[in-house]
């Protein structure tokens, strides 16, 4: 399968008063045409940072990136003019955010805001761009499209607004569609209904999908590769299996552990991870991890880890690879709790 | 206390016993019907869950209880004492003995105030230490949750979102409560910071003894930290059981529903699971449809399910249901 995208050690930083952040800290994946793959970690991880970048959304000043390459298309998008970018953003990459409430425009009509890419990339007509319009958002689920698409995103619920942003992504046929979070801001039922429609679009439109979550019940349920970061930094990746079934790193472990789930029952106590997250203004010297890993030696302080491959397809960056490390098993909740 | 004697005892172990409660609010000239009759006791010592999808009214139950909004109707009896009706040093004192742990740790924390005087606020407002003695105790209490005394003198908005909660929790305890309600603790804090958290709040109902009601969106949660899971719609309860026997035997089509969308962080699981999508989006609470208000996304709704309320009643031992399928 051929590489649709490809992130080479990304770096992003914002400078601000109190100093410059460091958000990305060498970040790689790659993506293949058709495929769907997760980028999980918790708030402040960077994962939403590295997907804006992409985009190239974050406006620069305050953020600077300082290193790295994206390449898309036989383009280095982190070099593209702003002139070209306009031509991929939306077009061939395009995205779906968080909260439908606020990243849909409130004083267009939902129409409007289909219509215009379509006008725009595809140079179509108004009324062409309309009846697209009505066939889009009947494809995403909405009922009667043709009374819809002249309403305001604030007559629609939140479920339908989620629903009516892909249908702008989607609009243009895009070769990457980027979803951060879709479906945190959302009950459920809802969920599930959104995840589904996802699915379905992907098969029909072939887009690939990055999906950015920190909801590992959805990853499971729609990705088939994982990138785990923490800390800016990509600590593990693999396939959706190997993800699940083999984590290596102690934060996958530790992700993994302390969420329960709901088909099982267990008494057994959740197993948090102490402390929180280092701060990016000044990022540790070692693994970033290590000051809240019960595994952590004296080297991982000291130096970050290198991506060990463990498989093909499988690459974790922690010291415990190393030969002369000391065996750790992952804590059995980790591994499918038996 | 055991299961035994949880059971001889059960008559007097309901400490919050709420009768057919409701609360309206006027929006314009229209009526939301955010809680529209709901009973259910807590017993002593145990997790009740509250679950629902926003707008359901579990926040609204939450808060009618402990008197942040007048009841519409109904009636709340906590310790055998009518919650609606206090008065006076009554209410001061009910005041103290429940106590609320709220969702946004970020807005619920006065700005301008430091740690020492947010958590110290219940003890001066019921008179329970002064001077050295109430900065000890709430040195202690800081401990209880996993923070110290360098974290005293300091300010909201110096500590983390989990750090936050835990002073949360510290002000809640900070009066002795017995019962304590938890409105989404955890939704707003990341999954690592999530099982911090919840442990704590375990742990603190065993060593004090504590009564919970869990309010939250997150059904694995609630099933992992509730003796009973409540699960409500659109103003009513629709289904109440012991959490086990909610997940492995649901009877309300809602609630199967819901425990078939929450995701599971297991990909052959997730491969393999029959999953039940309801159809379109939850009703509106200011005309909400007649009889049983799941029907217009029920997949299982029959002709009755429009002309009459399902009546809320225990088909087994502590399996309540409201659901025309099983009358």
């Amino acid at each position: 399968m051929s590489k649709v995208l490809e992130v080479k050690d990304l770096q992003v930083s914002f400078k601000t008063y109190s100093g410059e952040v460091h958000a990305v800290r060498g970040v790689s994946f790659d993506l293949d045409e058709g495929e769907t793959i997760a980028i999980v970690g918790e708030s402040g991880c960077g994962k939403s940072v590295t997907s804006q970048t992409l985009m190239r959304l974050l406006p620069s000043p305050p953020s600077v990136i300082k290193g790295g390459e994206v390449l898309f298309d036989g383009k280095d998008l982190t070099k593209v003019s702003e002139k070209e970018m306009e031509k991929i953003r939306g077009a061939q990459i395009a995205m779906i955010f968080q909260d439908p409430m606020t990243s849909l425009n409130p004083t267009l009509k939902v129409g409007d805001q289909i219509t215009e890419g379509l006008m725009k990339h595809h140079k179509m007509s108004k009324s062409d761009a309309k009846k697209k319009a009505v066939e889009m958002l009947k494809k995403v689920g909405i009922p009667s499209p043709e009374k819809r698409i002249n309403q305001y995103p604030h007559q629609f619920s939140g479920g339908m607004r989620q629903r009516a942003m892909i249908a702008i992504a989607l609009a243009c046929a895009p070769k990457v569609l980027i979803a951060d979070e879709p479906t945190t801001a959302l009950d459920v039922t809802i969920q599930a209904q959104i995840i589904d429609l996802m699915k379905e679009l992907q098969k029909d439109i072939k887009t690939s999908i990055i999906l950015i979550t920190h909801d590992l019940g959805v990853v499971a349920d729609i990705a088939k590769r994982v990138v785990v970061m923490y800390a800016g930094k990509v600590v593990e990746s693999g396939t959706l299996e190997e993800i699940f079934y083999q984590p290596k790193h102690p934060y996958t472990w530790g992700l993994l552990a302390s969420m329960p789930r709901l088909d099982q029952t267990s008494d057994q106590e959740l197993l948090p991870i102490p402390g929180s997250p280092p701060d990016l203004f000044k990022p540790p010297k070692g693994c970033p991890f290590a000051a809240r890993c019960k595994h952590a030696m004296k080297i991982c302080l000291e130096e970050m880890p290198e991506a060990t491959k463990v498989s093909s397809t499988h690459q974790v960056a922690c010291w415990l690879e190393h030969d002369m490390a000391p065996k750790v098993e992952p804590p059995a909740a980790a591994v499918g709790g038996e | 206390m055991n299961a035994e004697q949880t059971k001889t005892k059960k008559q007097e172990d309901i400490i919050l016993d709420v009768q057919n409660l409701k609360k309206h609010f006027k929006v314009g000239r229209q009526l939301v019907q955010a809680v529209d009759g709901v009973t259910f006791q807590v017993r002593r010592g145990e997790t009740l869950g509250l679950v629902g999808e926003s707008g359901c009214g579990k926040s609204t139950v939450g808060r009618t209880l402990i008197r942040l909004y007048s009841a519409t109707d109904g009636k709340v009896l906590f310790n055998d004492k009518d919650v609606h009706a206090l008065r006076g040093a009554n209410l001061k004192q009910f005041h103290r003995k429940m106590q609320m742990i709220f969702q946004d740790p970020y807005a619920s924390l006065n700005p301008r105030m430091k740690v020492l005087d947010i958590i110290a606020e219940g003890i001066d407002i019921h008179g329970l230490s002064q001077g050295e003695e109430r900065r000890n105790r709430v040195i202690e209490l800081l401990e209880t949750v996993g923070l110290n005394r360098s974290h005293l003198e300091r300010y909201p908005h110096e500590f983390s979102g989990g750090q936050r909660q835990r002073i949360g929790i510290a002000r809640a305890l900070a009066v002795e409560p017995d019962f304590i309600i938890a409105d989404e603790p955890i939704s707003a804090l990341d999954v690592s910071i999530q099982a911090q958290v919840v442990n704590l709040m375990k742990r603190l109902q065993t060593e004090r003894g504590l009564t919970y009601l869990f309010i939250a969106h997150d059904l694995s949660m609630v099933k992992y930290i509730s003796d009973r899971v409540g699960v409500m719609y659109l103003g009513n309860l629709v289904e109440l059981a012991d959490s086990n026997t909610l997940y492995d035997e649901p009877l309300h089509p809602y609630t199967e529903a819901l425990l078939s969308a929450v995701p599971i962080p297991d990909p052959n699981v997730a491969k393999t699971r029959e999953r039940i999508i309801l159809e379109g989006d939850v009703p509106s609470p200011i005309n909400p449809p007649s009889g049983c208000r799941f029907r217009t996304r029920c997949p299982k709704v029959k002709d009755i399910c429009s002309q009459v309320v399902p009546e809320w009643k225990e088909i087994k031992e502590n399996h309540w249901v409201a659901c025309h399928l099983y009358s």
